[in-house]
């Protein structure tokens, strides 16, 4: 097993009488990505909140970096980029200014020669005196990342980086990110694209707080435990009938496509075959992606409550 | 549209208090505190003549209701000392021998040395005096004596104002605008920059750099603090070319004390903004500040006018010893061992108001 870089245990932290993360457990190895998906409000900022010590948790321990997230916060600051899920720097400043401030508030040597280097690094070199605040999406997201890889942080923790950024943008976001673990960097990044989700290494997916699986994509696909059945050309009729059938768990419309997914492979075949045959409709068994898996559980969440998170976490540490 | 704007009133609780409280606020303080037309001020008397005039005239002055007489002084030292102090409003000297001279027809001197700063707060208690002498003679020279009651008093009142003999109002009201001013900007400047970092999400960026949240907060409001001698300087510069208020005392004694008095509500602004959850917010905190300090310090009534419990929450504000402070040195020439007189409760304040601004501001995100 190699080097940890965040490893925490039973992580808590409770707004008034609202638990909002119950209980954490995580593990993110050096070079890895690291996903952390969930729905809105499940926790996932709270979480990054008391990794970089700016909440204290209210329970739980752990280490970030090898130092303690209770006492070692301060120094834990220096080698962390923490990347915000609101943008959050000054509209009224410059690019330029902007990355200036930042490398001052890191306490970063040769101050112009870094902000140079980051501007070329990140194509913004030619916007550089543009105002921050005239930026759109994509360029504010560059910024703000150019902006906590400043001090050459060894972890960055990115809260929901690309909402709000175009496909274009993303990607080459993504392809910087790469670049970056290669060069030894470790990044725990929250997200709500499964396609981001495809390209981490390692998921958790956590649910009011508490973590229900954790793997690598693989591995949740496998723990969920779902297949995906395509039926092509179904009218609105039909697609009613199919996910009323036996073992259908779940089922999502794409384009001309819906998607039928169930936890019960042989049932939900025998009978979405019987009746797509009956039909005269295309059909197919395909493997099922994540996006099917995590509404899977979400929906699965929504209905059981606490005995089956229970459950699936003892799966969870399973899958490891 | 209208039915909108009330519902979001009313989600915005601390708003929609506010906007009740603060004509609350109002309505109590000019209906209740304020009165221009103070009464039983302090009276020190300095006594050189215990004669039985001179304690009907101390008797009289009593009865008056404008004068509440106190403390027996010894020299004219001491007079000074308790009118540059402000402890006493009005010093009445009778001079020895002075019921001798009455007698003799000499028409002796009786001196009433009055803290006339401010010409609001002794203006009526001049005139009650002015009147005072001719009642005085008829009461005592009544039955056989009253043969000689004379036409005219024989002796002489004589009325000292000090510190603004001319009674100009703006003397009064220049230095003590300086301390409104920077009540005003200072509160309301910090309060809204900090709470706007906080509304934009920047404060978070801030406390997950190395950056400690002292200095955090520090930074923010440095700046201020020379904004806020700029400010003064403006005043000063003002006072003395444009409205020819003299500036008795010491420049330095005055810049050192505006560093605590501008400390103590850059403080204030850092508390309000860790309660303000936007700036509209921060704005009506500020207000709910200003208001009583406007209105109780001092600067615009006198403060001896008002009923006790108003000026007890007076003294708890740091604008009153402020002006205290600032019209002490521009006006009376106050030096610094009758400044620091003043300092002990600004210094209370401005240590609680900062001790309550760090700890909440370092729990930000808590
Ligand atoms: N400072 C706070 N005070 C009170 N409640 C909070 C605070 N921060 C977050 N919450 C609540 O905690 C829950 C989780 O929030 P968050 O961690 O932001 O979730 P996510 O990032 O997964 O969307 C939400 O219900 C949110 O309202
Ligand atoms: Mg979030």
């Amino acid at each position: 097993m190699s080097e940890a870089v965040i490893e925490v245990r039973g992580l808590t932290k409770r707004f008034g009488d609202k638990t909002v993360v119950d209980g954490l457990d995580m593990r993110v190895e050096k070079g890895q990505i690291y996903g952390f998906l969930g729905p809105n409000g499940s926790g996932k900022t709270t979480s990054i909140r008391m990794l970089c010590g700016l909440l204290t948790p209210d329970a739980g321990q752990g280490r970030c970096l090898g130092m303690d997230i209770l006492t070692q916060a301060q120094r834990i600051k220096r080698r962390v980029g923490y990347m915000t899920q609101r943008f959050s720097w000054y509209e009224d400043l410059s690019i330029a200014e902007n990355l200036r401030f930042a490398a001052r508030l890191y306490g970063v040597p040769n101050v112009a020669q870094r902000v140079d280097q980051a501007l070329d690094d990140l194509g913004l070199s030619a916007r550089r005196q543009q105002l921050a605040g005239s930026l759109s999406g994509g360029w504010k997201q560059r910024l703000a990342l150019a902006a906590s890889l400043l001090h050459s942080p060894d972890l960055l923790l990115l809260d929901e980086p690309t909402a709000g950024v175009d496909p274009q943008a993303r990607r080459e976001f993504w392809e910087h990110i790469h670049d970056l673990t290669e060069a030894g960097i470790t990044v725990l990044v929250s997200t709500h694209y499964m396609d981001e989700a495809e390209r981490c290494h390692r998921l958790a997916y956590i649910s009011a707080g508490r973590l229900l699986v954790e793997g690598t994509p693989q591995q949740v696909l496998d723990h969920v435990g779902l297949q995906t059945i395509v039926v092509e050309g179904a009218s609105a009729a039909q697609r009613q009938s199919l996910a009323a059938l036996e073992g259908v768990e779940q089922a999502v419309v794409f384009g001309t496509a819906v998607h039928l997914s169930g936890s019960n492979a042989e049932r939900m075949g025998h009978s979405v075959g019987r009746y797509a045959d009956q039909q005269r409709l295309r059909w197919q068994r395909v493997q099922a992606s994540l996006e099917d898996a995590f509404i899977h559980l979400m929906q699965s969440q929504r209905g059981a409550g606490p005995n089956r998170s229970a459950s699936t976490q003892a799966g969870a540490a399973r899958g490891r | 549209m209208v039915y909108k704007e009330f519902i979001q009133m009313r989600r915005d609780r601390l708003t929609f208090a506010m906007m009740v409280g603060i004509p609350l606020l109002q309505l109590t303080l000019f209906g209740y505190a304020i009165n221009t037309d103070p009464r039983q001020l302090p009276t020190a008397a300095l006594i050189s003549d215990d004669s039985p005039f001179a304690r009907r005239f101390l008797a009289a002055l009593q009865t008056s209701d404008y004068f509440q007489l106190g403390d027996r002084l010894d020299n004219a030292a001491q007079a000074d000392r308790v009118l540059a102090l402000g402890q006493a409003q009005f010093v009445v000297q009778i001079p020895s021998g002075f019921e001798r001279e009455l007698l003799r027809g000499e028409r002796p001197q009786l001196l009433i040395l009055a803290d006339a700063t401010d010409p609001s707060a002794t203006g009526s208690a001049l005139a009650a005096l002015a009147e005072l002498p001719n009642r005085l003679l008829a009461e005592q020279m009544r039955g056989p004596l009253a043969a000689y009651a004379p036409q005219a008093p024989p002796f002489d009142l004589v009325i000292q104002r000090r510190y603004n003999p001319e009674g100009l109002t703006e003397h009064n009201i220049v230095p003590g605008l300086m301390g409104v001013i920077l009540t005003m900007t200072m509160i309301m400047m910090t309060a809204v920059a900090v709470t706007r970092e906080r509304e934009r999400g920047t404060m978070e960026n801030l406390l997950a750099t190395p950056v400690r949240p002292l200095e955090v907060m520090l930074g923010k409001i440095l700046p201020y603090v020379g904004v806020a001698y700029v400010q003064v300087t403006l005043v000063v510069l003002a006072a003395m070319w444009l409205f020819a208020v003299p500036v008795r005392g010491s420049l330095a004694l005055l810049y050192a004390a505006v560093g605590i008095f501008v400390l103590a509500n850059l403080a204030v602004g850092v508390f309000f903004s860790t309660l303000a959850r936007n700036q509209l917010q921060a704005m009506q905190m500020t207000f709910f500040f200003f208001l009583p300090s406007l209105l109780l310090s001092g600067f615009m009534f006198p403060f001896r006018g008002m009923p006790n419990w108003a000026q007890a929450i007076g003294e708890l504000l740091p604008l009153t010893h402020f002006l205290r402070i600032v019209r002490g040195i521009m006006l009376k020439g106050n030096q610094a061992a009758e400044i620091f007189a003043h300092l002990p409760p600004l210094l209370v304040f401005t240590a609680l108001a900062l001790a309550l601004g760090v700890l909440r501001f370092r729990r930000t995100l808590d």
